[in-house]
């Protein structure tokens, strides 16, 4: 029977990828952010899953306004590396896990969840800049990873409740497919920042800390936390942080299981516009 | 009935809501179109022309022109979109997002090292700071 073993949370600037991908990680406004997954990167090779559920959203690259689907799992065999303008980030293709995506699939949408199944989709640096923080730059990603998408592009994402229902959905879809698989859940984006308009800039320590310890200890209380509260509170980006409920949701402690042991957390200001952070839960 | 939008008092900060989408609908496709190297070579070559393929409003058109990315929000743009221009000219998001602000590159650089900006007196409009 496959399983989750643990959960990994990361912000997924695009600026942090440019910066590994030019060879700035040593430079000193880098190397804070870097040293962060040193850890992370030992961590993932003690511990390498069979597969890497991993949610992020797409910006505006493989989804434009043609088509805005809330949920999209992506169920091909493999991901090209998308060009949001610069050209495709160096790295590898992104090979999938279609038996078990479309497993998953048929399992969450018969769960009361109406997922979009995406066949054919490019992945930016959503999904690129969290794998090159937890892997650094191998020649090919240490394992397939199936690209969960949503929308938190245009207003209104789906609620965190609704993301923490999801991920307990998907915990039910993983346990019920016969394969062995250790699947880790990755949830991306975030923490606060805000890139548009004259309050551009804006970062808040305070509550990105408190959502770090309520992600941690009180995760149904953190998912009943209104959109309202992101935009004010964490910047109008940063309400991507509704993301990281859906993997927490999928974590033992929450389906009637033991309390995660949390394996590194870790926070900084900044990596471009925004506040960068992370943590491993590990199910027990 | 009208939708509740409880986000219209946050200072600052237009979300990007099925109604700012509708209104925006071209000008964020066009935007898009610059995804392609052929698209964002002919756009540089004669930016008026390459708006006027798309049916967007005279004021869209003259907000992308004048590389006023704020006023391309308030006709219906989404800075994900809007990044693409910006990728055009070469510029990194952080320079773009600066330029909404009314800061300096330098200014705006300087303030996200120091922590970023302060939520105190950015929460509602009308606040005091």
């Amino acid at each position: 029977m496959a399983h989750i073993s643990a959960s990994v949370y990361t912000s997924h600037v695009p600026a942090i990828g440019a910066a590994l991908d030019l060879g700035k990680t040593a430079e000193p406004y880098w190397q804070p952010v870097f040293k962060g997954y040193d850890f992370s990167r030992q961590w993932l090779k003690d511990h390498k899953p069979d597969v890497v559920f991993l949610i992020f959203n797409d910006h505006a690259t493989a989804f434009s306004l043609d088509m805005i689907p809330t949920f999209a799992i992506g169920t091909a065999a493999e991901f090209m590396p998308a060009d949001e303008g610069w050209g495709p980030r160096p790295v590898p293709k992104v090979v999938g896990h279609p038996r078990l995506a479309a497993h998953i699939a048929q399992s969450v949408i018969q769960d009361d969840f109406d997922l979009t199944i995406v066949n054919k989709m490019d992945v930016d640096h959503g999904l690129t800049v969290p794998l090159s923080l937890m892997c650094g730059q191998p020649q090919a990603w240490p394992c397939p990873v199936i690209p969960f998408a949503v929308n938190v592009v245009q207003y209104p994402p789906p609620s965190g409740r609704r993301c923490f229902m999801l991920g307990k959905a998907i915990r039910r879809a993983v346990e019920s497919c016969d394969e062995p698989l250790n699947v880790q859940i990755w949830g991306t984006g975030g923490m606060s920042h805000q890139l548009q308009g004259p309050r551009a800039g804006l970062i808040n320590r305070e509550w990105d800390t408190a959502f770090l310890d309520r992600l941690i200890s009180d995760p149904e209380g953190l998912a009943a936390v209104p959109h309202i509260d992101y935009v004010r509170e964490a910047g109008s980006e940063g309400i991507e942080l509704v993301m990281w409920l859906i993997a927490r949701g999928a974590m033992s402690d929450v389906n009637g299981g033991d309390k995660p042991t949390v394996r590194h957390r870790f926070y900084h200001v900044p990596a471009s516009n925004t506040a960068v952070g992370h943590l491993i839960l590990e199910n027990n | 009935m009208s939708l509740d939008k409880p986000y219209t008092d946050v200072p600052g900060t237009t979300v990007f809501d099925a109604d700012m989408s509708r209104l925006g609908y071209h000008l964020n496709q066009f935007c898009m179109s610059l995804m392609k190297a052929d698209n964002r070579a002919r756009f540089k070559t004669d930016e008026r022309a390459y708006l006027d393929e798309w049916p967007m409003s005279e004021e869209q058109k003259q907000a992308v022109l004048a590389r006023d990315l704020n006023r391309c929000i308030v006709l219906g743009g989404n800075i994900y979109f809007l990044a693409k221009i910006g990728a055009t000219d070469g510029k990194s998001f952080q320079q773009m997002a600066g330029s909404m602000t009314g800061m300096s590159e330098e200014q705006y650089r300087d303030m996200m090292v120091s922590g970023g900006r302060s939520v105190e007196g950015n929460r509602y409009v009308g606040e005091k700071k």
